[in-house]
């Protein structure tokens, strides 16, 4: 059997990014619930919003763990299985990854032990602080790894010598035009993973009548939070969108599946993309709502993928993942403005509605995954867009060893994955008073 | 400053990875020994790196980032030449980083499943490490001489992490777990010593280019304070170890201090025989190097944010000073 080394290791790679972003995706918004909760209790003394931080700090913790082994992983992964793009970019690259880990990693890791271990031996106001301090070091790490990501989505600021990028200025290497919208459309996207994840666990733990107020506290913060930013992840999105039509065309001609350039271009709705034919098969269509959500005119020009010969990304991919986040995102606002409504009103919340936030516990990672295919799927056949091909930069290992290792990560990977909803579940079955309220170091 | 900034950053490289080693040499040690502990005790071990261990994992990212950072070239080059070991490090800390949580959060019943899948991850972790390091200093080229000198370091390594970890818990526990470090800290001193004298006799003989640099004359009387240093460190070590009157009287860091010193004479030992290559007879640094101005804006960023960073790890470890009691998640209902 032949193992093609530049799909394996674009699969081993796709495998772990996708496996290390569920974390983050995660702890970037937790680290601020976590420190809100702390400063509730702080101004309140109500004991319930420290069974709420009890609870959730362990939930942090756990996905935290996660989050650094995979990240560790990622940052060998450019080296053995993509030298080619540190040989070209790491001037570029190399700085940000490394205020990254001087500003962000250092800082999150030291003060997360006196965040989860130093309750009984520093001041609350201290241990307030070392929580801030590790919800800030989560949101600077954002900040330089998306700060990298948008720049090779839209590169400017850098000159080339000899095929190497040389840094011209860094400021319009960190704020490159998509790096802003980026940012907001990230970080938006991790507090309405957090929003669903810490109300769908609440519902369920409401359903199994675990902690009484507690639980209802975090499953209103959670709901109120989710009803909130799931309409304005929205509005960000068609910033975003806006901002791509400009910037990367084609990505955006794959989104829409549009074949050929045209104005008053219709949206589809569903369909099934054929690359071959150029064409999408039962296809369901808004008419002219392409040009309108594009050009934010009726009659506006959508370039069509025949305009990118040979550099434009899979379309199916781009295609369908497109539609599971727009799909999950509206499902969320619905969801939350049910919740919402019911908590306004002041009404117990109904089983119906609580057993939809559980099934909703987990969305806000499908629609994350599925944004960054269509983030970087879409920018393929390139690495860095129009300057770099990914297929330049692999390296050229016998596909054998590609296959042994990622046949290894996707069992490490599935067993941690389950081994971590299970957690959580094992968790959310135990009273936050039974998580008994100090994690001691010494005595 | 084209000359000076890939010496710098030379030197940074090497004293993150030398940090790396002891710290996570602890962490990584006492992963090692924890089957050698009954329950209680593997809680309380666990218990006494709990606080530390993620910031001492990340000296080896920052290790590997300035690789990366400063020296792009040999990054690519490194870690495709060593991609089978590196990945399985990678899983082994994988797995050795959330057994820390899991063991803790998961149900009671799997415990003792998470504590193997610790000591697991711990042991592949460094023999990978061992391996690495085996394969860099014989300038990443495959052959039958220099697997057999990887493998050496792949199987000595562990003594080295053992020990590391047994001095901590001196430093950190008491009472019988106290007494069984002192065993283990017993234990891996021969084993260590074998290491260090087959280590520091086969270098030399497999690569050239390294005895070249130490065995002319006035070099040789120059360098000679590096392994009499070690030597009598090893040896101070060995006498602590058995001097229970010292060790139980209030010094029972002092091991943790020998175990470092032999540490640092072999890094700049090893810093001495690689320099100036960052990829031994193949690539120096100046030719592996970034350009300038990218080098200089992470200077920068390191000259501000280094200090910080031990100031607030100093800070960290004051704050968790003292002997390690049990880490308490309440879950033990």
């Amino acid at each position: 059997m032949e193992f093609d080394p530049v799909i394996l290791s674009r699969i081993q790679f796709a495998l772990n990014i996708s496996f290390h972003i569920l974390f983050p995706s995660i702890t970037i918004a937790l680290g601020w619930i976590l420190v809100y909760f702390r400063v509730r209790y702080t101004l309140s003394r109500n004991e319930e919003w420290e069974y709420a931080y009890y609870f959730w700090v362990k939930v942090f913790a756990l996905t935290f763990a996660l989050g650094v082994v995979s990240g560790i992983t990622m940052s060998f992964q450019f080296g053995t299985n993509w030298p080619g793009y540190m040989e070209r970019v790491g001037n570029i690259a190399g700085p940000l990854l490394g205020y990254e880990v001087l500003t962000a990693f250092f800082l999150e890791a030291s003060f997360l032990g006196i965040m989860l271990f130093g309750k009984e031996r520093v001041s609350n106001k201290l241990h307030l602080v070392a929580s801030l301090l590790v919800a800030i070091g989560t949101t600077l790490s954002a900040f330089w790894i998306l700060a990298l990501n948008s720049w090779m989505q839209t590169p400017q600021g850098y000159t080339l010598e000899d095929g190497v990028f040389v840094a011209d200025n860094w400021l319009e290497i960190i704020f490159n035009p998509t790096f802003p919208y980026m940012f907001l459309h990230v970080v938006n996207a991790s507090f309405l993973t957090c929003a669903f994840l810490i109300a769908g666990i609440s519902a369920w733990r409401m359903i199994k009548c675990v902690d009484g107020p507690a639980t209802k506290r975090v499953f209103k913060t959670g709901v109120y939070l989710a009803v909130i930013l799931a309409p304005l992840q929205l509005v960000i999105g068609d910033f975003y969108g806006l901002n791509l039509v400009e910037q990367q065309p084609a990505k955006i001609a794959a989104i829409e599946g549009v074949w050929q350039t045209e104005r008053g271009a219709d949206f589809t709705v569903m369909g099934i993309p054929d690359e071959e034919n150029k064409k999408t098969h039962f296809a369901i269509t808004i008419p002219n709502m392409a040009s309108w959500i594009l050009t934010h005119d009726f009659n506006g020009e959508v370039k069509g993928l025949n305009e990118f010969k040979n550099s434009h990304p899979p379309v199916g991919i781009v295609f369908y993942s497109f539609r599971i986040m727009i799909g999950v995102g509206m499902l969320m606002i619905i969801v939350s403005a049910w919740g919402a409504w019911t908590l306004i009103k002041k009404t117990q919340p109904s089983p119906k509605l609580l057993t939809a936030f559980s099934w909703m516990t987990f969305s806000g990672w499908l629609a994350s995954l599925a944004g960054w295919y269509v983030t970087e799927v879409g920018r393929q056949p390139y690495i860095v867009y129009g300057q770099i091909k990914t297929t330049e930069v692999v390296a050229d290992h016998p596909g054998e060893h590609i296959a042994i290792t990622l046949f290894a990560y996707v069992l490490i990977y599935s067993f941690l994955l389950f081994s971590y909803i299970a957690s959580l579940r094992y968790l959310s079955s135990k009273p936050a008073g039974s998580l008994t309220l100090v994690q001691e170091y010494g005595g | 400053m084209e000359y000076a900034l890939p010496i710098i950053f030379f030197f940074l490289m090497g004293f993150a990875l030398f940090l790396y080693v002891i710290l996570d040499g602890y962490d990584l040690g006492i992963g090692l020994l924890l089957p050698l502990a009954d329950d209680g005790e593997k809680d309380l071990m666990i218990a006494s790196i709990g606080p530390f261990w993620d910031a001492n994992e990340t000296w080896i990212v920052l290790g590997i980032g300035i690789l990366l950072i400063a020296f792009p070239l040999a990054h690519g080059t490194i870690l495709t030449a060593l991609y089978l070991p590196v990945t399985f490090m990678l899983m082994g800390l994988i797995l050795r980083g959330v057994a820390f949580d899991f063991r803790v959060k998961a149900g009671d019943q799997h415990k003792p499943m998470w504590n193997k899948l610790f000591f697991i991850g711990s042991l592949i972790t460094t023999i990978c490490q061992g391996w690495m390091i085996g394969s860099y200093i014989t300038g990443l080229s495959p052959s039958l001489v220099n697997s057999v000198f990887s493998l050496l370091i792949a199987v000595t390594l562990p003594a080295l992490y053992i020990l590391l970890g047994a001095s901590w818990l001196l430093i950190k526990t008491e009472g019988e777990l106290f007494d069984k470090s002192i065993r283990w800290a017993r234990y891996a001193w021969l084993p260590m010593g074998i290491a260090l004298i087959t280590v520091s006799i086969a270098t030399p003989l497999v690569s050239e280019s390294i005895a070249s640099k130490w065995f002319t004359v006035q070099n040789f009387i120059g360098l000679v304070p590096i392994p009499f240093t070690t030597i009598a460190a090893y040896l101070a070590v060995g006498w602590l170890l058995k001097q229970n009157h010292i060790i139980k009287g209030g010094w029972e860091w002092l091991p943790m201090v020998g175990v470092i010193v032999i540490c640092i004479m072999s890094s700049i030992g090893m810093a001495y025989s690689l320099f100036p290559y960052v990829v031994i007879d193949q690539m120096n640094i100046w030719q592996a190097a970034a350009e300038k101005n990218s080098l200089l804006i992470i200077l920068v960023g390191v000259c501000i944010s280094v200090p910080l960073i031990v100031v607030y790890t100093g800070f960290v470890y004051y704050i968790f000073r003292g002997k390690a009691s049990n880490l308490s998640y309440g879950m033990d209902n």
